[in-house]
């Protein structure tokens, strides 16, 4: 019998034990993003949310605009601006309890900063003091993370942590469309699927990652499909629908909080700023595309929701600009100053118990400092002799 | 007075142990990583923990390195004390991106707000008959990386004592298990096992006069059997078993090669860029009007890791040593 009458008598059966784990349909995002504002879903929206919400936005375009000018002063080395994706930054923040915890990528300062850090101590990583300027405990935001999704796989385990402790913790993992194509994203949310850790991802796909679009970067339907392999939810929101953003985290967090594991949400927005100042977007993107979006803009949607439905008018919109221009003043004015370093800091914190080649290390900065000041001491001397 | 029972027992065995009574002691100490469950590891080092333990606490996770060391992670920022295992140490690459960016530099990054007291164990070397990428001698990488100590143990009690101090470190240590002495035996006392020396002190395992073998993990034994080797020869060779590179033990190093005038470094890894390299500079600016001749490097090739079917003529062995060893009377060359 030759190899193709074996096969011809081949009667494929299947494996003993198959049957399919999960249906799928349930986890697959909806078509088109989520919305609410506009939609008659807007009316079941607590006023007084969609106020702070719209406040919070004011706020936060206004941070990103002063961060932007401190770029320009020489005050930061870079600042990546979130401007025009100020509506899931602040549904971030805002959509978490005290003891949960934010893990923020670089592009994130205002989501940090809607949770309640100090802004200056959200910017030093940019301004180049110190990498983490901030106690993560004190708020629970995890140090502002620079490699692409890397953070993710923190956020589940410390989520899983909470979890096997027993604390009502949820962890949500912002990532940008870039952050999707790395490996450790795939095992963030294998791990956090696995485990059912109470966990959210929020990918803010703003269109570019740096230059390359999002059709170069990914050949998914959206990149909330994605979810559907791991076994988790997928949703596709409107990220420049601040009230949808707010909507769609919510259930995420209470449903990760409830026991149901992992949500993967995709925020379809975009960046209206280049990359960072280092970057010049008008090689890679057109203006009519960046216009486009513009009369999409996240503030434009919730202003105009609200002052169509009589909860917001001229003194309010004034009262909130305010309060970001003094905002804005104080930042600009504690980011003028320069900030003290101690450069024995340098070694303070490599080990708990430095080792013995560090502290002979630590002595040879400390001699090189003292021979600087005796140099200094000994120029103003001569200088006052010379008088 | 007691007599204490001292029984065999095999590296495996007291790394085992170790992790038992650091879980036994520190609810905090969560053991995670690919077939340390159910199977107990592929070299059985957490046999008997998943049962002991549960599930919880000794977790069978997804294979994914960095998802591993990454989940890790965030388990430490919210105070536990996570031990990961790699499983063969080529696997532990996918998660140099973790440990480098992350684990080595969490405390630093948050002047000291978040430590990572996360031990990464990473069964290492070769010499046991294993197929590519399940032989590689890595130390170099992880030695060259701040805010990440490096320690290797070379016998069965170390290797409790060492792994005992790893997981009740507050900073991050990568724990290298030469896994050709996985089945070495020893008498050891599993009742009543010692703590050794905190991480950072050098053990000298042999005393001599005529030269100082300085190594570690795996070449340790056959260190001892070369200075056995040379008595025949007229050499009278100290062995100092460095057990831990980061932090390196200056002083236990120094002070032998003061003694003895002459030094050979020995191990596995590659030379060139190797840990041979930076131990033999830092013996030369330490005693250099103490040294009779240079300082030598007994090492692997710079090659990738061969085949098993050629391996022995890659790891050094006892030959290789004692030759190293006659080319340190250097007067006599010269």
């Amino acid at each position: 019998m030759t190899v193709m009458e074996q096969r011809g008598a081949y009667r494929p059966t299947p494996p003993p034990a198959w049957q399919p784990r999960t249906d799928p349909a349930p986890l697959l995002p909806d078509a088109l993003p989520h919305r609410v504002l506009g939609t008659e879903a807007a009316e079941r929206v607590d006023p007084e949310l969609l106020r702070r919400l719209y406040a919070e936005l004011v706020r936060g375009r206004r941070y990103n605009a002063q961060a932007t000018a401190l770029t320009k002063q020489g005050r930061l080395a870079v600042y990546p601006s979130s401007t025009g994706q100020e509506a899931c930054e602040v549904a971030a923040a805002l959509v978490l309890e005290e003891r949960d915890w934010l893990f923020p990528s670089y592009r994130d300062t205002l989501a940090a900063v809607a949770r309640g850090l100090d802004p200056v101590q959200a910017l030093t990583l940019l301004r180049g003091d110190w990498h983490t300027g901030y106690d993560p405990h004190e708020h629970r935001i995890a140090p502002l993370c620079t490699p692409l999704a890397t953070q993710l796989p923190h956020a589940v385990g410390l989520a899983h942590a909470a979890h096997l402790k027993g604390d009502d913790v949820v962890a949500l993992a912002l990532v940008g469309d870039g952050g999707t194509s790395e490996g450790d994203f795939h095992e963030a949310l294998n791990f956090a699927a696995v485990w059912r850790a109470p966990v959210v991802f929020l990918v803010q796909n703003n269109g570019f990652a740096i230059s390359v679009p999002l059709d170069k970067q990914t050949a998914a339907p959206s990149l909330a499909h994605k979810a559907v392999g791991y076994g988790m939810p997928g949703r596709l929101v409107d990220g420049n629908d601040a009230a949808a953003v707010h909507e769609v985290l919510s259930d995420a967090v209470a449903h990760a909080r409830a026991g149901g594991g992992p949500t993967l949400v995709e925020a379809v927005t975009y960046r209206m700023e280049a990359h960072t100042n280092a970057d010049d977007d008008k090689r890679y993107r057109g203006d009519s595309e960046v216009e486009a979006w513009r009369a999409h803009d996240p503030i434009a949607l919730l202003e105009h929701e609200l002052t169509e439905r009589g909860l917001l008018d001229e003194a309010g919109m004034r009262a909130a600009r305010e309060d970001a221009e003094a905002m804005a003043a104080d930042l600009r004015e504690r980011m003028n100053q320069d900030p003290a370093l101690d450069p024995m800091d340098l070694f303070a914190h490599v080990y708990a118990q430095p080792t013995t080649q560090l502290l002979e290390q630590e002595a040879q900065l400390r001699a090189e400092l003292d021979a600087e000041a005796r140099h200094h001491e000994n120029e103003h001397e001569s200088e006052g002799t010379a008088r | 007075m007691t007599t204490v029972a001292l029984k065999p027992a095999t590296m495996a065995q007291a790394l085992g142990r170790a992790l038992r009574d650091a879980m036994a002691d520190d609810p905090t100490v969560h053991v995670m990583g690919e077939d340390v469950g159910t199977l107990g590891g592929v070299f059985r080092v957490t046999d008997g923990l998943a049962k002991e333990f549960g599930e919880d606490r000794v977790t069978d996770t997804p294979l994914a390195e960095a998802g591993i060391l990454g989940t890790a992670v965030g388990m430490a920022m919210y105070g536990l004390r996570p031990v990961v295992e790699m499983q063969f140490d080529a696997f532990a690459y996918p998660a140099f991106e973790q440990l480098i960016s992350h684990v080595a530099r969490m405390r630093n990054r948050t002047r000291g707000a978040m430590p990572l007291p996360i031990t990464v164990r990473v069964p290492y070397g070769g010499g046991i008959g294993g197929v590519e990428h399940h032989s590689d001698s890595s130390e170099a990488y992880y030695i060259a990386t701040p805010g990440l100590h490096v320690v290797t143990p070379a016998t069965v009690a170390d290797a409790y004592g060492l792994l005992r101090a790893a997981i009740a470190s507050d900073d991050p240590v990568v724990f290298l298990e030469p896994k050709r002495l996985y089945w070495s035996k020893d008498t050891w006392n599993p009742d009543e096992p010692q703590a050794v020396d905190p991480i950072g002190r050098a053990a000298v395992r042999r005393h001599g006069r005529s030269a100082t073998l300085i190594t570690y993990g795996p070449s340790v034994p056959v260190c001892m059997e070369a200075a056995e080797a040379a008595r025949a020869e007229g050499w009278d060779l100290e062995v100092v078993d460095l057990r831990s590179l980061v932090p390196f033990d200056d002083e236990t190093v120094s002070a032998s090669v003061r003694r003895t005038g002459r030094a050979v470094v020995v191990h596995e890894s590659g030379g060139f860029g190797g840990p041979g390299g930076e131990i033999a500079a830092r013996v030369t600016e330490r005693c250099f009007h103490y040294l009779e001749a240079p300082v030598l490097r007994v090492a692997g090739f710079d090659i990738p890791y061969p085949p098993p079917m050629l391996e022995r003529h890659h790891l050094p062995g006892v030959d290789r040593i004692l030759d190293a060893v006659a080319r340190l009377q250097w007067e006599a060359q010269s």
